[in-house]
């Protein structure tokens, strides 16, 4: 036999590996949506209502319809029975809001589809759209959910006047007596402001129909194409196995990209009646308002202790801001929040209700952390509070109520089992890299000189790799194939939807690992369902912890196989396979993975009971959660003259199991913190009392820039998970869900002095400038 | 009503009679083909447009075509010279100063921008000269790292 020409034995899982993704996203000839162009494509623009409430008295699109370069104009009677924007979710009595592609007889939030018109290019579409005359009659909107669910609130749907989508209760242990024998109880009303997800690419959708073959093809930018496909098929009345959804390059999602949008569907009818490919890209001020939100809870606490600082319960009420109709996930985020209310403690006692209060705003759905975050930041300040009022140290009181190393599988009040842990490191490592205890003395020195300094403390866990299916909406499993070709070179498909965070590489790591092959002999491919057999998609940290897992069952049944090929070659029984090649254990002799995949697709002879080629696809299905968890540090101080807040120091130290490609972690855990310090100090969409989103431009609402991010200081720790064989657990949402009780406990602490216990956020200087005058009049008064 | 304008683009010369409302982000990607500059906002601030007209980092959907009759545009796609990336390009590419890759060819064009008006900056002087482009994957400090690399490897 030959002398193997691929010989590897350096492993590149745990490397800092650059991206193989990189290249074309560097040179600018990587293709988004908006770059796709086809022949006789027409572009439509969308008309939205201006008010939040609204009935419509009549529409006018003559004018549009006249103009040149108008193929069509589209209003709601025209696509009444053409479906709805479908969700996932399901909670017993659950009201869900039959949600029309384009408004009928009356608009319940502003941004809400009237009309579309279609035109040769974008511009004619616009102006075609600024012609259409629409009569509406303002009526009266409720954009505040705790105003949404008082007696006498407008009614966002006539049909359900308090407003109620649904309650749920749940309970675990028995939070009365936890309640009753405490020694210490806190109460606090919280809230985690609504955010706007604002991934740099908007979203878009070409859709393309052919009648002769009765099949469309929808480009979107999307991080679950399949859901798509088999949403917007069913919708439709097309064959799934005639739908193909492909997600191009995806510029960035943050969980705003996982639902079936109004814009999919419409463009797929649209391109199906005028038998043309349609283009929809969504300008940046639609994406403020017709991509879902995040967070809108209001969440009241109650936590109860023992002297000692142990906590034995906690009460919570969430009043979640559901916006005005569903997406996918919508009604099911804050349930998430219920999960994840202890955090990482062992407090056996808990009790939970939600209500879901409809608004006349965009709905909210999945965005970065998902209903985590929420219930992070709750019980993360409950916690800083509860230590104040016990007079403990806000480590000392983590440290005592951590679920301890020995309790792993350790089952939850709430009724998860948290797979590994050891909760206490994150904390002491970001506590030793910050010098905690120098930290507190500098602290002292500085409240004698009259600043405002602040140590904040954050210790949080996630709930990740959705999922297990039967706790997901549409499966929870995901898929991987892996092919030999021909040449030897290696195919990956995986039905995960990377769009950022790097999986072209990971995972071209992890095949080039198993298989003994050269990294850039190893093609990933995603986001196509004509391609890939099926998916669930990239979202709630899974790509690496399910779809990962999947590629390696999937990896170790195409290595079974070719042993056997391996075998026949070198007509031995005895045989390894590693490096890239097939080794006789006995001789020495070996042949390569090229002369095997030769061999199977030859076909001239086959093993016994082995058919040709060498292609394995596995669907793995995860028999539980993961959670990472992990500590951040966070030193702030407080500017008396304009209430700004520095971050001095921000550490944030993670464990997301094991650590595939430490560049990538870094760059995600980077990105959550971003997004975290934005809900923590600048971010905010704020509603007036008409139900006007405020802060609809870039100018308004403040997502952080470059001159105003701290230097992160990162850290981690292994703790791998024992759900998945690669131990991993998944880091996309970590830094999100440390930051923003980290910072918001710096800012309070800072702030102790004047008698601040709680601040809610955003941080903003008028905030705090407010809060330090107020304080500053009052002593002098 | 429509204007002739000539533009040279990435080195090549172009002649077009555009509508005075085209914007210059508009005529690179639909007029000319170019897919690098990427739309953002339309409000001048996100930066994922920028380019270089005339040597000067601009965001391209804050200038009409018309206004660019006569002069030099460099894009991102222009940027490697001889199949050779730009110091800035390898830059960004090892110290993983992308993630979605969107902001990126306009994050790419402001920090080249950076360099060239001052060759050796510091942390806070990147930070100040990327104010006006928004990246939401990467929390800038790769990008920051990015931007000292290449200062680095252009012997700074």
């Amino acid at each position: 036999m030959a002398t193997p020409t691929i010989t590897k034995t350096e492993k590149l899982v745990g490397k800092r590996i650059r991206r193989r993704e990189d290249p074309r996203l560097i040179t600018g000839t990587a293709t988004y949506v908006d770059d796709i162009k086809m022949p006789g494509m027409l572009y439509a623009a969308i008309l939205r209502s201006p008010h939040a409430a609204a009935k419509i008295r009549s529409i006018d699109v003559s004018k549009a319809k006249a103009l040149k370069g108008v193929h069509a104009v589209f209003v709601g009677k025209d696509t009444e029975n053409a479906g709805a924007v479908p969700c996932g979710a399901s909670l017993p009595g659950l009201r869900i809001p039959h949600h029309h592609l384009l408004a009928i007889d009356r608009v319940y939030l502003v941004g809400h589809p009237v009309a579309v018109v279609v035109a040769t290019d974008r511009y004619i579409a616009r102006d075609g759209a600024d012609l259409i005359e629409v009569d509406y009659e303002p009526t009266q909107a409720v954009a505040d959910p705790e105003k949404a669910l008082a007696p006498g609130a407008p009614a966002v749907h006539p049909q359900w006047p308090d407003n109620t989508a649904f309650t749920f209760h749940q309970e675990g242990g028995d939070v009365n007596k936890a309640f009753a024998e405490a020694d210490v109880i806190v109460k606090q009303r919280i809230v985690s402001q609504r955010l706007i997800p604002n991934s740099m690419e908007t979203r878009g959708v070409v859709a393309d129909w052919r009648s002769a073959e009765r099949s469309m093809t929808l480009y979107t930018s999307t991080q679950a194409p399949h859901l798509v496909r088999s949403l917007v098929a069913q919708i439709l009345g097309i064959d799934d196995n005639r739908f193909r959804v492909v997600a191009p390059e995806v510029g960035g999602g943050f969980g705003a990209k996982i639902q079936t949008y109004a814009e999919e569907i419409l463009m797929a009818y649209i391109s199906m009646k005028l038998q043309k490919p349609v283009k929809w890209i969504e300008s940046r001020r639609e994406n403020f308002t017709c991509t879902i939100q995040g967070r809108g809870h209001v969440d009241f606490y109650e936590i109860a202790a023992k002297r000692d600082g142990t906590i034995t319960g906690i009460k919570l009420k969430i009043i979640q801001d559901l916006g005005s109709y569903f997406t996918i996930l919508t009604p099911a985020i804050p349930t998430l929040s219920v999960l994840m209310m202890p955090g990482l403690y062992r407090i056996p006692n808990i009790s939970a209700d939600i209500v879901g209060a409809f608004t006349n705003c965009t709905p909210t759905d999945a965005y970065r952390g998902a209903g985590r975050p929420e219930a992070t930041h709750g019980v993360e300040r409950m916690v800083d509070m509860m230590a104040a009022e016990l007079k403990m140290d806000p480590a000392e009181i983590r440290f005592k109520n951590f679920v301890r190393n020995e309790e792993f599988p350790f089952p939850t009040a709430t009724g998860l089992v948290y797979d590994s842990g050891d909760y206490s490191a994150p904390l002491k490592k970001a506590m030793e890299m910050g010098g905690y205890e120098k930290l507190r003395k500098e602290q002292d020195e500085a409240r004698k000189q009259g600043k405002l300094m602040g140590i904040g403390l954050a210790a949080y866990g996630e709930i990740c790799a959705f999922g297990p299916s039967p706790a997901t909406p549409a499966g929870g499993w995901e898929s991987a194939t892996v092919k030999i070709e021909p040449s030897g070179k290696v195919t990956v498909l995986t039905g995960i939807s990377p769009h950022g965070q790097g999986e072209e590489t990971t995972f071209a790591q992890i095949a080039a690992d198993e298989l003994g092959v050269d990294i850039d002999d190893v093609l990933v491919a995603h986001g196509d369902t004509s391609l890939v057999p099926y998916g669930i998609g990239t979202f709630g940290s899974r790509s690496t912890a399910v779809g990962g897992t999947a590629l390696y069952f999937a990896l170790q049944e195409l290595k079974a196989k070719a042993k056997k090929f391996g075998a026949m070659l070198l007509e031995s029984e005895d045989v390894t396979l590693a490096g890239g090649q097939c080794v006789d254990n006995k001789t020495g002799k070996s042949v390569s993975f090229k002369e095997i995949a030769g061999a199977a697709y030859r076909a001239m002879k086959l093993p016994p009971n082995t058919e040709p080629g060498l292609v394995s696809t596995h669907f793995w299905e995860p028999p539980n959660f993961t959670f990472p968890f992990g500590a951040h540090l966070v030193v702030t101080e407080v500017d008396r003259d304009t209430g700004g807040v520095a971050i001095k120091r921000y550490i944030a130290v993670d464990d997301c199991g094991n650590i595939l490609n430490p560049l990538i972690v870094d760059g995600q855990v980077h990105g959550g913190v971003a997004q975290g310090i934005g809900q923590a100090l600048w971010e905010q969409a704020v509603y007036d009392d008409n139900g006007q989103l405020v802060t609809g431009e870039f100018m308004d609402y403040t997502m952080p820039r470059a001159h105003m991010m701290p230097w992160i200081e990162s850290g981690h720790t292994v703790t791998p998970t024992p759900v998945n064989p690669l131990g991993v657990k998944g880091v996309g949402e970590a830094g999100t869900i440390g930051a923003s009780p980290a910072v918001v406990n710096s800012v309070v602490d800072a702030l102790s002095p004047l008698g601040v216990r709680h601040l809610d956020m955003p941080l903003t200087p008028e905030k705090l400038w407010k809060l330090i005058a107020s304080n500053q009049a009052g002593r002098k008064a | 009503m429509t204007e002739s304008i000539n533009v040279t683009i990435n080195g090549t010369t172009y002649s077009h009679d555009v509508e005075p409302r085209l914007l210059l982000i508009h005529y690179l990607r639909e007029v000319v083909g170019l897919t690098g500059p990427h739309i953002g906002c339309e409000t001048s601030l996100c930066g994922a447009c920028t380019v270089e007209l005339n040597g000067k980092a601009v965001k391209s959907c804050a200038i009409f075509a018309v206004q660019a009759d006569g002069a030099k545009i460099l894009t991102i796609e222009g940027l490697a010279a001889n199949g050779k990336l730009h110091k800035m390009q390898e830059a960004f590419w090892n110290e993983h100063g992308l993630q979605c890759g969107f902001c990126t060819p306009g994050m790419i064009m402001a920090s080249k921008q950076i360099l060239d008006r001052n060759p050796n900056p510091t942390e806070e002087e990147i930070r100040h000269g990327l104010e006006g482009n928004l990246c939401r994957c990467t929390g800038y400090q790769h990008i920051v790292n990015a931007v000292r690399a290449a200062a680095k490897a252009a012997g700074a």
